[in-house]
């Protein structure tokens, strides 16, 4: 509710902010109005869109403020890659509107697509050519002329840590390589507004780290991001802003540390053997926390957020003890996304197909 | 940059694209090669004794036949190329880009026309080791290329319209080969029409295929070619008429 209550204000701030003044300007003014409305790199009003007979997005309302990482959280068919094909121009919405930078993404397209890069899962490079080659390329069809696009190329190659690999197929890349190719494509033209997509879905620890750090160094230089995850940890890391989308409906907005305040920065959670134990197991949490348990029957676990993390669990554990109650695990867990979808909907986090129906 | 410099520009950064992966995918290019070369080892040494062409020995009559239907096999390897292109995600990322649109299509027709030149070119080689020796002007042969060429091109857009219209890469596979077979076996081009019963000669005789490769034959084998090359590049001209526009709107729709 009260990241509701957010948006609303957003909203209203920016009505007023806005009216009456001309449509498009995008220059700095020391006007507050003016500063407003370009301060919104991207904005989503009532977005709706339906594949057959799933409905993939229902009246999605969205506004990223300029310069920053916003993620968009949320499961696998969730809604959150049509919501970033809608922005780069890949799909129509069947209503709503949305602009990038406060360009209409429906009716000037091909302005939208000069401002922005596309990353990620449905944004592939070209496995026959080179990193080299697949750099220079993607910068000529952004408008570059071919000794701009070679200095580009060779400038992002070193900053990536391709150089080495730079002229060697890009099929003979690890997964880290790739996406970080990927990304170094998405930028070439230096867009203002990048959306990555899924970018360090499969990989290993490592490689995501590397990503992850590229994508902070990202947005020092100003540059917008919209990033879609699957992972409540990289939302955390590297978003000033969270939405959480859930059934192609936003769910929950607001800062990272808004929505942990939800679940709790640290819950202790209780897997019982026999599903008859778990209303016990359930008091013995309560109980103990002060909160109101989460009860996966599914899973047969109890699941509440703590304060203090170390000392709860020896509560826990010890009643858990004394009623005789056998679990399957015991233990004090950092928030993941299946809690933040837990204690905003009360259901875990599903995957549907409906992306995968696009 | 003006729209139709920059069209250009797209295209010819999109044909490049095509051109310098084909040697690094070894499928397409054994593709493209070796079953053209085993079609000519076969009917040339195992079919060719049998066959009965008046006029002309059988390589003589054979090899402008195999050069359409090389050029005419290409359609599929456009469409498989597309396809893939559609699977992996790169015609996605084109779409983002500010970027011509008609460039993807141009791009893809006009880089397999190239690559069936060189084809054509390999297998005029492998033609002459086996015997061929077209008796045709420079200037009749310049010709026989162009129809070639052209028919090459027009086919490609088949390629691609069958790419579009199917959901996997395995459909566009299947799907690309089935009508060319008929269309390429009924025809002038392995044997004359006048040995098939008359239902098929029906057919056989009119078929734009044949079309094609009797003007091809003509013009290699210094034989009257009539009205042949005109109707050839009606036929080709007609077919591309169609496909370019079907192509536009299926990729249209297919990406909107």
């Amino acid at each position: 509710m009260e990241i509701q209550k957010w948006l609303v204000v957003v909203h209203a701030h920016n009505l007023g902010a806005t009216a009456g003044k001309p449509f498009g300007v995008r220059s700095r003014s020391p006007l507050v109005g003016w500063r407003a409305m370009s301060d919104i790199a991207i904005r989503v009003e009532g977005v709706s869109k339906q594949f057959g007979k799933t409905l993939a997005l229902e009246k999605i309302d969205l506004e990223i403020p300029r310069g920053i990482v916003f993620g968009l959280l949320g499961p696998n068919g969730s809604g959150k890659s049509t919501t970033v094909r809608i922005l780069a121009t890949l799909l129509q919405p069947d209503e709503g509107s949305a602009t990038v930078d406060g360009i209409d993404v429906v009716r000037h397209p091909a302005k939208v697509r000069e401002r922005i890069g596309l990353a990620g899962q449905y944004a592939a490079v070209d496995e026959y050519l080179t990193g080299h080659e697949n750099l220079v390329m993607f910068g000529r069809l952004s408008g570059m002329s071919k000794g701009d696009a070679r200095m580009r190329a060779g400038e992002l190659l070193a900053e990536f840590d391709l150089a080495d690999a730079a002229h060697r197929i890009s099929k003979t890349y690890s997964g880290g390589m790739r996406r970080r190719l990927d990304l170094a494509s998405s930028l070439m033209a230096r867009p203002r507004i990048l959306f990555l997509d899924e970018p360090t879905t499969g990989l290993d620890p490592r490689g995501r780290l590397s990503l992850w750090t590229i994508i902070q160094r990202l947005v020092t230089d100003g540059t917008t991001v919209l990033l879609t995850t699957q992972y409540l940890e990289e939302a955390d890391r590297l978003a000033q802003r969270i939405a959480v989308i859930d059934h192609g409906r936003v769910i929950a907005d607001g800062s990272p540390a808004e929505l942990k305040a939800r679940v709790g920065d640290e819950s202790v959670e209780v897997a019982v053997v026999r599903p008859a134990d778990l209303p016990a197991a359930t008091q013995i949490l309560a109980a103990a926390t002060s909160e109101e348990p989460i009860v996966d029957v599914e899973r047969s676990r109890v699941i509440a957020g703590v304060s203090d993390g170390a000392a709860a669990l020896a509560r826990v554990s010890a009643a858990i003890a004394e009623a005789g109650i056998a679990t399957d695990d015991l233990g004090l867990r950092r928030p993941t996304l299946d809690e933040v979808f837990l204690s905003l909907t009360g259901h875990v986090a599903e995957s549907s197909d409906a992306e995968e129906a696009e | 940059m003006t729209s139709p410099a920059r069209a250009l520009k797209d295209s010819g950064v999109v044909v490049w694209r095509q051109l310098i992966q084909l040697p690094r995918i070894p499928e397409v290019l054994v593709f493209a090669l070796i079953q053209p070369v085993m079609f000519v080892v076969l009917f040339r040494y195992v079919f060719g004794g049998a066959i009965q062409t008046p006029g002309e020995s059988y390589v003589n009559y054979l090899m402008p036949g195999i050069f359409a239907q090389t050029v005419a096999f290409g359609a599929v390897a456009s469409g498989i190329g597309l396809a893939e292109d559609l699977r992996r995600g790169i015609i996605d990322r084109f779409r983002s880009l500010p970027m011509a649109r008609s460039a993807v299509l141009v791009g893809r027709t006009v880089s397999d026309l190239v690559r069936n030149a060189a084809v054509v070119a390999v297998m005029m080689g492998v033609g002459l080791l086996v015997g061929f020796r077209p008796s045709g002007s420079l200037g009749a042969i310049i010709v026989a290329f162009g129809l070639l060429f052209l028919t090459s091109f027009a086919f490609s857009w088949i390629g691609v319209v069958i790419a579009l219209s199917m959901k996997t890469v395995e459909a566009v596979q299947s799907a690309g080969f089935i009508w060319l077979f008929p269309l390429t076996f009924a025809s002038s081009a392995f044997v004359p029409t006048d040995s098939m019963p008359s239902w098929l000669q029906g057919f056989a005789v009119n078929q734009p295929f044949t079309v094609v490769v009797n003007a091809v034959r003509a013009l290699f084998l210094a034989q009257p070619v009539g009205n042949l090359v005109w109707l050839s590049v009606v036929w080709m001209g007609g077919i591309s008429a169609v496909m370019i526009p079907l192509a536009t709107r299926q990729y249209r729709r297919r990406t909107g």
